[in-house]
């Protein structure tokens, strides 16, 4: 069976948000929230299996609203928690809110076969554990989970904040442990942000329309910014995971671009592949010579990054001795354009298990699962 | 007289009498008969006194002759008495001749001795006499006759040196001979001392035959102090130059090269042609002679490069600095050919040098430079005319058809200049392969200069930077086309245009200008063609991608900024889908200048224009909602999807009004789909984005190559907008256009 070929599948609903579930390194899970005005929205859990290429769904309903961000609790694999939008009783208001919620167990042993539809009245619910909410009640627009878990924090977004809070999951509970506004010149709306893996999580990566800044949460001061590095609106970042000072950043001009936060005066380097704007853009954790990237133009791509990878370009002398062939050397630049979307990509994930996995969805509710070219992850491996 | 053979003419050899008188008896009457008779007569009386005269006359000479000869005999007989007489005569006189000869023979070898001893005396005298003569010349400094003179006697008074008489003459002279030398060597290292003058003391130690080991050396040390005093001027001028604030008491290039030429080379040459003279041409008789020579030789081959290094090194500096501003390039060239000229005149004097080619490769370097510094020229002017076709497009009435044709009049002045500054250079640059310049018709010289310095290193490479400039005001969020996205439509025109005819023409200008004998090169370089193209279309991208952004800006404003639950039922069009329309029309006036129409899809014009039934359809079934699977509502658009190729947002453009106008509306309603997916709607507010979609799908048919393509964009927009509605209930399509129109 060929590797290569992309395994397509339809979610039923239109839908903004996908995430690997983290914490599972064992199989290939992904989560995704379903967007819809109309019906109960709903938590899909995804399993891919390898070896079949089958893909395994699970369905949870999320009662709440419609889900505008999901996030996967990096060590705990049945915690999520998404943002959803609350409709008032007479639809003249609407309200951003967060939860945190548990996946029920039962479910899990004994899978439906997948292209049955299961009846609404058995499909099992989120179990709701806590709400982010605020005493003003001000929107939240994501929740960010500290990548390991040694002090119990967790982050939410407001449009022109961050709060940090402490949680016992045990409890469970929610204290309110510091408010962190994000100020600048002029109209501040946040739009995203990522807890940086390095520094002993110190740091917050926060994305607004036009700047991308870093917010050391020792003291609240900003530890760099870069300005306005995508012309009209910054849509996205992502860390390095494995080069403390890498971060790359995607927007409206149709470009992803990669700085080094040390010096934010011009960009390591310009990806300017898509032809709309670039909505999600992703380092692979593993081997950060990959990049993904999404957009509105309905592709999605994988880069080669191999120059500012962590990996050294000239292969050390480990090597076994009976391998005489220097290292072939992944070139810079497009490895594949995946064109199997009709509509736009917002989100798209590497999986958490397996490091040549990656899904993408698009708005319509077209769910890819596509690999890493054998070539190329020969190439990175050998 | 003519002899007839009628025997009836009186007159004929064959006469015959009897047939005559038959012929007379029986032809005439008597009477006539005769008259005939008396009248022969007559004739025969005269023919026998005739006869009888010349029988006289003849006979009187006879008598005569015989007189004569008498005469002779007796004459004869007298002169042969006289020659006797006449020979006795010299044979006396011969006697005599000896006799007197033998009588002298004794005082003649004694008159010989005579004189031969008055010349020897006459020698002696001068011999005594030599010391104060010479004492005398080297008083007056008058040094040839002194060196003649002694030069005369110095083998006598070597060959009788042992002599008492001649020692002291010898030593006397040997003295002033020696202080004679020591003042021509002061005289020779005197700095005044003109070459010609110096010659004259070499030929004067030539004969007093000085080693001529260290007169070349002398002469070469003096010549040499009076070179570097040439270029140490050279220097001084030099570094006036290249001194800023001392370069305008320096001398222009062309007097800094005749400095050169007319004082240093002229000297070196006269240095040259002396020394040679003096020490190499001299008839070789012998071995020995000829290594000296050689010697010699290469004494002045290695002095004179020394020179010349330090001439070159100066001459190369101060050509080298030369620049388009200081001088013309006629100036330049002219001061280049004398340069080069002077060097030739070197190189024959002294045959093992080559300083010509020396000269001709700084010949090379400079135009090579000069085409650099041209180019750079070139590229400031073509910046400038970028600033002021800015401004000129800057200063934008408000009013469309003001501004009619203030495009099309700036890629105009564009060309213009792009024209005028080639052809002011490649004028200026003529100079260099001016038929009267010397090394111009070296043919490496004029083959590399044409081909390489003027046209690849020049023409070319302008072209290329002025791509790079144009392609520079490309880069993504670069903000030095703030307020000129024009400029950058204007600069597509203009780079379509060069890759469509300036090259060439500009091209075949340069070849007819400079032409070179080899055939294939002189076409555009493809690669450059290729290059305008495609900066001509990043450009055209670029303009779209802006011209798109600030569509984008005023839609995203307007889809974020309002609250669309809880608006009121629609009455109008929104301001600013009319703006839209607006600053579309305005662009679509602006490209319609440089660019033409373009084609269009024609299918299906005149339905789209009165409504949309398709949109209806979908959105009427959107509307209904009931079935569990909300994806089938927007199976229509997902089928169309299928159907119809990608929409490639920000992809290339054809240069075309309709393209260039249908990628920035492509650009302008992906944004409004995007932004509309991520608000949440009200009924009204649904009904007038309804309303919106509407109007702007009436008015922006006009401007695309391809109506389906807004149709199926607005479509999605509309059914977005319809799924992301708490309400979706659409407002009927008769209020639709009402509203439309009346707004």
């Amino acid at each position: 069976m060929d590797e290569d070929i992309p395994v397509i599948y339809g979610i039923d609903f239109q839908a903004r948000c996908l995430v690997a579930q983290a914490a599972e390194t064992d199989a290939i899970r992904f989560l995704i929230g379903t967007q819809s005005l109309k019906h109960e929205n709903q938590v899909q859990l995804i399993d891919f299996d390898e070896d079949t290429n089958v893909i395994f769904r699970t369905v949870y309903l999320h009662s709440s609203g419609e889900i505008w961000n999901l996030s996967s609790c990096p060590f705990d694999a049945q915690l999520l928690a998404t943002c959803y939008n609350e409709v008032s009783e007479d639809k003249s208001k609407l309200s951003s809110r967060a939860s945190l919620w548990r996946l029920p167990e039962s479910s899990s042993t004994e899978r439906p076969p997948s292209d049955e539809p299961q009846n609404p009245v058995t499909i099992p619910k989120l179990e709701k554990l806590l709400d982010f909410r605020e005493a003003d009640n001000t929107d939240v627009v994501g929740v960010i989970f500290e990548p390991v878990s040694s002090r119990n924090q967790i982050l939410t977004l407001k449009l022109n904040g961050l709060t940090l809070w402490d949680i016992d999951s045990a409890l469970p509970s929610l204290n309110v442990k510091a408010n962190i506004p994000v100020e600048g010149k002029g109209h501040i709306r946040v739009v995203g942000a990522k807890w940086s893996p390095h520094h002993s999580n110190s740091v917050i990566g926060v994305c607004t329309e036009t700047s991308v800044r870093g917010i050391d949460l020792r003291d609240n001061k900003i530890s760099f910014t870069i300005d306005n590095p995508h012309g009209y609106m910054t849509r996205q970042l992502d860390f390095n995971q494995n080069k403390p000072y890498d971060v790359a950043t995607c927007g409206d001009d149709c470009t992803v671009k990669l700085w080094d936060t040390r010096n934010t005066s011009s960009s390591l380097r310009v990806l300017a592949d898509h032809s709309h704007w670039v909505w999600c853009v992703k380092y692979n954790p593993f081997h950060d010579q990959l990049i993904l990237s999404s957009s509105s133009d309905s592709r999605v791509i994988l880069a080669s990054i191999a120059s500012l990878s962590s990996e050294p370009i000239v292969h050390s002398l480990e090597d076994e001795p009976g391998s005489q062939d220097p290292k072939e050397i992944l070139p810079d630049g497009v490895i594949n354009t995946y064109e199997e979307h009709e509509d736009s990509v917002y989100a798209l994930d590497w999986s958490a298990a397996d490091p040549w996995t990656f899904a993408s969805l698009s708005y319509d509710g077209r769910l890819v699962i596509n690999r890493v070219p054998r070539s190329v992850k020969y190439k990175i491996l050998l | 007289m003519a002899h007839s053979n009628n025997p009836l003419d009186l007159n004929g050899t064959s006469f015959d009498p009897d047939q005559y008188l038959r012929k007379v008896l029986t032809e005439e009457a008597l009477p006539d008969l005769i008259e005939h008779e008396i009248e022969m007569q007559q004739q025969i009386k005269s023919l026998d006194s005739d006869m009888q005269t010349l029988v006289y006359e003849n006979y009187n000479k006879f008598i005569t002759a015989t007189d004569t000869i008498r005469q002779m005999k007796q004459d004869f007989g007298e002169m042969e008495q006289e020659m006797e007489k006449l020979a006795s005569n010299m044979a006396a006189i011969n006697q005599f001749s000896a006799k007197v000869n033998s009588s002298l023979a004794p005082n003649r070898t004694r008159i010989r001795n005579l004189s031969e001893t008055h010349s020897i005396l006459k020698r002696l005298q001068f011999l005594y006499e030599l010391p104060a003569r010479l004492k005398k010349c080297l008083d007056d400094e008058n040094y040839r006759p002194a060196v003649l003179a002694y030069c005369k006697v110095r083998s006598v008074l070597e060959s009788y040196r042992h002599l008492t008489a001649f020692q002291q003459i010898d030593k006397d002279c040997l003295q002033i001979m020696d202080t004679l030398k020591k003042a021509l060597y002061q005289k020779f290292r005197r700095k005044s001392t003109t070459t010609r003058e110096l010659a004259e003391c070499i030929e004067l130690f030539t004969m007093l035959q000085e080693p001529a080991e260290i007169l070349c050396q002398e002469f070469l040390a003096h010549a040499e102090i009076r070179l570097l005093d040439d270029l140490q001027m050279l220097d001084e001028q030099l570094a006036l130059w290249i001194d800023a604030s001392t370069r305008e008491q320096a001398a222009d290039i062309r007097t800094f090269v005749d400095m050169g030429s007319n004082g240093f080379l002229s000297n070196v040459c006269l240095v040259v042609a002396s020394y040679n003279d003096m020490f190499v041409c001299r008839v070789e008789t012998n071995v020995h002679e000829e290594e000296q020579n050689e010697v010699a030789k290469r004494k002045l081959t290695g002095f004179v490069s020394n020179l010349m290094e330090r001439y070159f090194s100066s001459a190369k500096q101060r050509i080298l600095l030369e620049t388009v501003m200081s001088s013309t390039c006629e100036i330049y060239v002219r001061a280049l050919d004398r340069f080069s000229r002077r060097l030739q005149a070197i190189d024959r004097l002294i045959t093992e040098t080559d300083y010509s080619r020396v000269g001709f490769r700084m010949v090379q370097e400079a135009a090579a430079l000069r085409c650099k510094l041209y180019l750079q020229h070139l590229n400031s002017q073509f910046q400038r005319t970028l600033t002021e076709a800015r401004e000129m497009i800057a200063v934008k009435p408000t009013a469309i058809d003001v501004n009619q044709k203030l495009l099309l009049a700036c890629v105009q002045k564009i060309h213009a200049k792009l024209m005028e500054r080639v052809k002011g250079a490649q004028a200026d640059l003529k100079a260099f392969v001016q038929p009267d310049v010397m090394f111009a018709s070296n043919q490496t010289f004029h083959e590399h200069f044409c081909k390489v310095d003027v046209r690849e290193n020049m023409v070319v490479a302008h072209f290329n930077d002025m791509l790079t400039i144009c392609e520079e005001l490309c880069q993504h969020g670069v903000d030095k086309t703030a307020g000129s996205t024009l400029l950058l439509l204007v600069l597509s025109r203009h780079c379509l245009d060069m890759n469509q005819s300036s090259m060439n023409y500009v091209m075949t200008l340069t070849r007819e200008q400079f032409a070179t004998n080899e055939r294939n090169v002189h076409g555009v370089p493809p690669v450059l063609l290729q290059r305008a193209k495609d900066t001509a279309q990043k450009l055209v991208n670029h303009f779209v991608y802006q011209e798109g952004l600030s569509i984008s800006q005023m839609i995203r404003k307007s889809v974020e900024t309002r609250d669309w639950l809880n608006t009121t039922e629609p009455r109008n069009v929104r301001a600013v889908m009319k703006r839209v329309v607006e600053e579309l029309t305005a662009t679509d006036a602006q490209v319609g200048q440089l660019f033409e129409e373009g084609t269009r899809k024609e299918a299906g014009s005149s339905s789209s224009r009165r409504t949309r039934p398709s949109v209806a359809k979908s959105v009427s079934r959107s509307a209904k909602w009931t079935n569990y699977s909300p994806v089938d509502t927007s199976l229509l658009s997902n089928i169309q999807k299928l159907f119809s190729e990608r929409i490639e947002i920000f992809g290339n453009v054809d240069f075309s009004k309709v393209s260039i106008l249908t990628g920035v509306i492509k650009i302008g309603l992906k944004t409004l789909l995007e932004c509309v997916r991520l608000r949440t709607f009200g009924k009204f507010g649904l009904q007038q984005l309804q309303v919106d979609a509407y109007y702007l799908q009436q008015y922006l048919w006009r401007f695309v190559s391809d109506e389906n393509l807004v149709t199926i964009l607005l479509e999605e927009i509309v059914s977005s907008a319809a799924q992301r509605c708490l309400e979706p209930v659409l407002m009927e399509q008769s209020v639709v256009e009402a509203i439309c129109d009346r707004g």
